[in-house]
């Protein structure tokens, strides 16, 4: 990618974002939101997010060395730790850590 | 501006805002780091953390940035990952309209944490509710840019160490899917989002199977969405 094409890139997602947040004031001028996009409203985040994870997972080699152990690893690892403790960013900042450990000095 | 009533404001926000400030912090500075490992110049951070302001989206955008250059599908992706913002406006829409310029910052610097606090604080009565929004929205983007802007001067020095730490976006993605999950009513469209986008990611390969992902987890969501709507009224 060149540096204009960057450029753009980040334009592009500044401006879809701008659009999902002025859109709701520009178009629900008090009207009642339609059934469906409350259902979308009310489940599409959960399927996001699933998208989102793999979606980080992507690049993930899983048929040669290390076979996707330090993800698998640092996965269960922030898991672990969440599930435990509750809190968002310890478990974050555990899992990172951790991953970065087995890149860098056992893999 | 009407500082009689801004100061007072700030000093009933701010308290609401520690919390937001320390996870901003952690993930800012990851993210700072992360972007700079990748080998992108130092404003970049910045300028994605102004422009963009969605912590998500943002960790997103340096996968997108070190990819082939295809403005369609960040289009879509931006469009589906910040299409919550259309629900939270939905429900400030009373609260954010009429406050002159004030609402129209109020809308741009809309992001999960902001909302959280707009939508339940209770503002004491002799506190301007235009201005106390104002200031949460204010400080909390404050301490993106900050934190972003800091992890990405860091980052440069860190360079050495920091391979591994694209897994910090890995890390809040899982964390944020499980806190999805633990309720009940979520767990049929955590499944199709997981499920769908393995799918494409199959079928298409890793550089373009985005669209689709997106396309058969709308198919899906509407095949399965009295079961959904079921879950959703007996929580």
């Amino acid at each position: 990618m060149t540096g204009l094409e960057r450029i753009i890139t980040v334009l592009i997602a500044g401006f879809a974002t701008v659009l999902t947040r002025f859109l709701p004031f520009v178009i629900f001028k008090g009207k009642k939101t339609p059934k469906a996009l409350d259902y979308l409203g009310f489940a599409l985040p959960c399927s996001v997010f699933g998208m989102l994870l793999v979606y980080c997972l992507k690049d993930t080699v899983v048929t040669s060395f290390p076979f996707a152990l330090p993800e698998f690893l640092g996965l269960a690892v922030t898991s672990a730790i969440y599930l435990w403790k509750k809190n968002t960013l310890i478990s974050i900042a555990a899992g990172t850590v951790f991953y970065m450990f087995l890149v860098q000095v056992v893999f | 501006m009407n500082d009689k009533k801004a100061l007072p404001a700030l000093k009933a926000a701010f308290p609401h805002t520690l919390p937001i400030l320390a996870g901003f912090i952690v993930l800012g500075m990851g993210y700072g780091i992360y972007l700079r490992s990748s080998g992108l110049p130092l404003w970049y951070p910045t300028l994605t953390s102004i422009l963009v302001f969605g912590g998500s989206l943002e960790f997103l955008l340096v996968s997108m940035l070190l990819s082939p250059f295809q403005p369609i599908s960040v289009f879509f992706l931006s469009l589906l990952v910040q299409a919550r913002h259309i629900f939270y406006g939905l429900t400030l829409l009373k609260k954010y309209r009429g406050r002159g310029l004030k609402s129209l910052y109020l809308i741009y610097s809309m992001c999960d944490e902001t909302f959280s606090i707009n939508c339940s604080a209770e503002v004491p009565e002799n506190i301007d509710e235009g201005w106390f929004m104002f200031f949460v929205s204010f400080l909390n983007q404050s301490y993106w840019v900050f934190s972003v802007t800091l992890g990405s001067v860091l980052g440069g020095a860190l360079s050495k160490y920091s391979e591994g730490v694209e897994f910090v976006m890995t890390a809040m993605f899982c964390v944020i899917f499980i806190r999805a999950m633990e309720k009940k009513e979520n767990r049929i469209s955590g499944v199709i989002g997981v499920v769908a986008t393995l799918i494409s990611l199959l079928v298409f390969g890793k550089s373009v199977f985005l669209i689709p992902s997106m396309v058969l987890i709308l198919v899906f969501l509407f095949i399965f969405r009295e079961r959904i709507e079921k879950g959703r009224v007996f929580v």
